[in-house]
């Protein structure tokens, strides 16, 4: 069988699976649909939280942005897993023994305040939006790579099988449907990783291949690595630029520690990660499947900088001057290997044969450039490829202008993940098992995300803030009737995506630091904490965060105005020490919160007697 | 039931006590690895090696992320061990 009918039998059965799964797991309540039933065994949470957590960007993305941001690259890898830790000691435990369904829930009843509710459920709403936008692209985007569909069509698909088992399942469905996803999508991820660790440095695992040899045990991996990227003119790939060091460079360490940081809270305070935790039996549950995702996670983020930096070298020992075609090459010449004509098809490769010697160089800096950043090839009146004179893809000079630097080579980041199985030489139905894996990261992740936009606004707006005295069974249609529109608005931002997603990603980490995290910890860790210090804190570091980002990403504020050159991208950890300055101090002079809110706080500290008996102290909102 | 809210007691200040020290101690341990060796130090540890790879970098690439799930595992043990110390273990 060929590769494209591997994806099929392969994307298929995992969609079959996910459907039956949806099926068997339907929700009958409210409890079942926000928080499926808070019966979910902490392993079977873990993998889940595992799905949840990692996207599309992670599965195919992360491994290619490191491979070319080299030491930058683990602001990533350190960020979005070290906010599993403060999840796990500062969030977890107590959330899950204060109960309930989200995180409104918490900081509405902890300070008592329908403000604050609300204030916390738009900021719910906006990151999951933001969010789930980039999945359903993704979706597209792995459907018509791999099955040529039309990236309209890849979303429809990808649309109707969310919609049909996160509106009918609720939580209880994308829990386990999230398990099966993180399965398929880790095998899929470790196999051909596997196979390439082997290939280049003859150790199967790649965590430690990573710090393995090449080149028959001469050569340290990273050694030769950072050998090709000083003989090419890149930075070193094993440490920051000696241009942090002297200052000098657009990002120094003040800036690199404070995305770090953002990207740490940010992941603890996000809404569809956090609510995870309310699902599992006990406190002790919680702090256990904290553990298991944490793990499960690593498995993947530990193999990516592995797979980037195989990636890497592979591809620049591969292409290097080699030349495009075979024909008149002498014995010593070096000829590109056949995926490179494959994905050139596909437009992840591309190359402009600027000074004529039909041989592939490599340099820093653009090959070319054109609006979208990507290859546009030129098409002939029949729309068959037009071919340059050793068989390369041309590009059409109308929308693509080669820049005058001596770099020739186009690669787009993804390759260094979707490559991987025909360079390792795997058989077909890898590929398709990638492919399937890719989907199923996507998927999972946008589940995750319109669970809470549902769940925001059947039971933070309506349940608890303007109806209260709705039904069970409305209320639970309405959820089913605002993930169903959820779904519907995600695929649309996916087929029609507005061209800033990716500066906006930047704004949904910024407002998940700037503004759950604090009131939260500070609801937890200091009894104090009040009603006024929860506002001001959360409106303050929302507004310092959003115009900071805003301002440099959208109005035209240039890198020379960065605040003490912080970039946009890691002021979310100022807007997070904003949040906590401002709320603590309104808190020292205003009221203390009352008797019974203190009450709460002691309790939620405290494992013993969770379940249903702390709900009658909460006080009615 | 209404024992437990009179008997919010000694034990239980003892056992937040004791709580907050325990995360205290693993997130600077946690701080150390991330920020300390994997960005402030990462210089200065690349001088040293594990495998073929520079430390610095193995710890901002890797270590970091093995040293996060032990943390973790750490507090697991710890608290359930604490829970039952102090008497307040979910049953």
């Amino acid at each position: 069988m060929d590769a494209q009918a591997w994806t099929f039998v392969l994307v298929g059965l995992s969609f079959a699976l996910y459907l039956g799964i949806a099926v068997w797991s339907r929700a009958g309540s409210t409890g079942e649909f926000y928080v499926a039933g808070k019966g979910v065994p902490p392993l079977a949470n873990g993998m889940a939280t595992g799905a949840d957590w990692m996207s599309a960007a992670s599965f195919i993305g992360m491994a290619g942005i490191i491979s070319f941001a080299g030491y930058f690259g683990s602001v990533y890898l350190m960020g979005w897993t070290g906010g599993y830790v403060l999840l796990a000691m500062l969030l977890a435990p107590y959330l899950r023994k204060f109960g309930k369904f989200t995180v409104p829930d918490f900081v509405g009843d902890r300070y008592d305040s329908s403000a604050a509710r609300v204030v916390a459920v738009l900021c719910a709403i906006f990151v999951s939006f933001t969010y789930v936008a980039g999945q359903m692209r993704g979706v597209g985007v792995v459907f018509s790579r791999f099955l040529e569909v039309d990236i309209t069509l890849g979303v429809i698909i990808g649309t109707g099988v969310v919609f049909f088992y996160a509106v009918l399942g609720g939580m209880k469905g994308i829990t386990y449907t999230q398990v099966a996803q993180y399965c398929v999508l880790i095998f899929a991820f470790t196999v051909p990783a596997v196979f390439i660790s082997l290939m280049l440095t003859k150790n199967p695992v790649p965590q430690l291949g990573l710090i393995g040899s090449v080149d028959n045990g001469t050569t340290g991996l990273l050694d030769k690595l950072d050998q090709l990227n000083s003989e090419l003119g890149f930075d070193r790939y094993t440490a920051p630029p000696e241009s942090w060091i002297a200052h000098e460079g657009p990002r120094g360490y003040l800036d690199v520690l404070a995305i770090t940081m953002a990207l740490m809270v940010g992941t603890a305070g996000l809404p569809h990660v956090i609510v995870r935790f309310y699902t599992v039996p006990k406190v002790r549950d919680a702090r256990m499947s904290a553990f298991w995702a944490l793990l499960f996670i690593a498995l993947l983020y530990t193999a990516a900088p592995a797979v980037g930096a195989f990636g890497r070298t592979n591809l620049i020992v591969e292409t290097r001057d080699a030349r495009y075609s075979a024909e008149g090459a002498q014995e010593t010449d070096k000829i590109i290997p056949d995926w490179f004509r494959s994905w050139e098809d596909t437009g992840l490769l591309a190359w402009v044969d600027k000074n004529g010697d039909g041989r592939i160089q490599y340099f820093p800096g653009a090959s070319f450039t054109s609006a979208s950043g990507k290859p546009v090839f030129l098409t002939g009146a029949d729309g068959a490829p037009v071919r340059g004179e050793h068989g390369e893809r041309l590009l059409d000079p109308n929308s693509v202008t080669p820049t005058d630097n001596r770099n020739e080579l186009f690669i787009d980041r993804d390759i260094m993940v979707l490559a991987n199985p025909e360079i390792a030489q795997l058989p077909n139905w890898v590929v398709g098992l990638v492919a399937a894996g890719g989907l199923a990261a996507a998927l999972s992740t946008a589940a995750g995300l319109l669970l809470v936009i549902s769940t925001a606004v059947s039971h933070d707006l309506v349940k608890r803030t303007l109806a209260p005295n709705v039904s069970e069974k409305t209320e639970l249609w309405i959820a089913r009737g605002a993930a169903g529109f959820g779904v519907i608005g995600a695929a649309l931002l996916g087929i029609f995506p507005p061209g800033f997603v990716a500066e906006v990603v930047a704004l949904a980490f910024g407002l998940a630091a700037s503004s759950f995290f604090p009131v939260i910890i500070l609801g937890i860790f200091w009894k104090r904490m009040n009603r006024a210090g929860a506002i001001s804190g959360m409106v303050s570091g929302i507004t310092v965060t959003s115009l900071y980002i805003l301002y440099f990403k959208f109005w035209g504020g240039s890198r020379e105005g960065w605040v003490l050159g912080i970039s946009p991208e890691g002021f979310g950890s100022v807007g997070m020490l904003v949040n906590f300055a401002i709320g603590i101090t309104v808190a020292k002079f205003t009221r203390p919160p009352t008797e019974e809110i203190q009450r709460l706080v002691e309790d939620i500290r405290v494992p013993a007697g969770s379940g249903e008996s702390h709900a009658m102290q909460v006080p009615p909102a | 039931m209404q024992d437990r809210r009179s008997a919010h007691t000694e034990s239980e200040r003892g056992y937040w006590h004791r709580n907050v020290r325990l995360v205290a101690i693993l997130l600077s341990v946690w701080a150390l690895v991330s920020f300390g060796c994997g960005i402030v130090f990462v210089e200065f540890l690349n001088q040293f090696r594990i495998g073929t790879a520079p430390l610095g970098f193995w710890f901002a690439q890797q270590g970091s992320i093995y040293v996060f799930v032990a943390l973790i595992a750490v507090y697991v043990v710890l608290m359930n061990r604490l829970d039952r110390a102090c008497g307040v273990r979910e049953d």
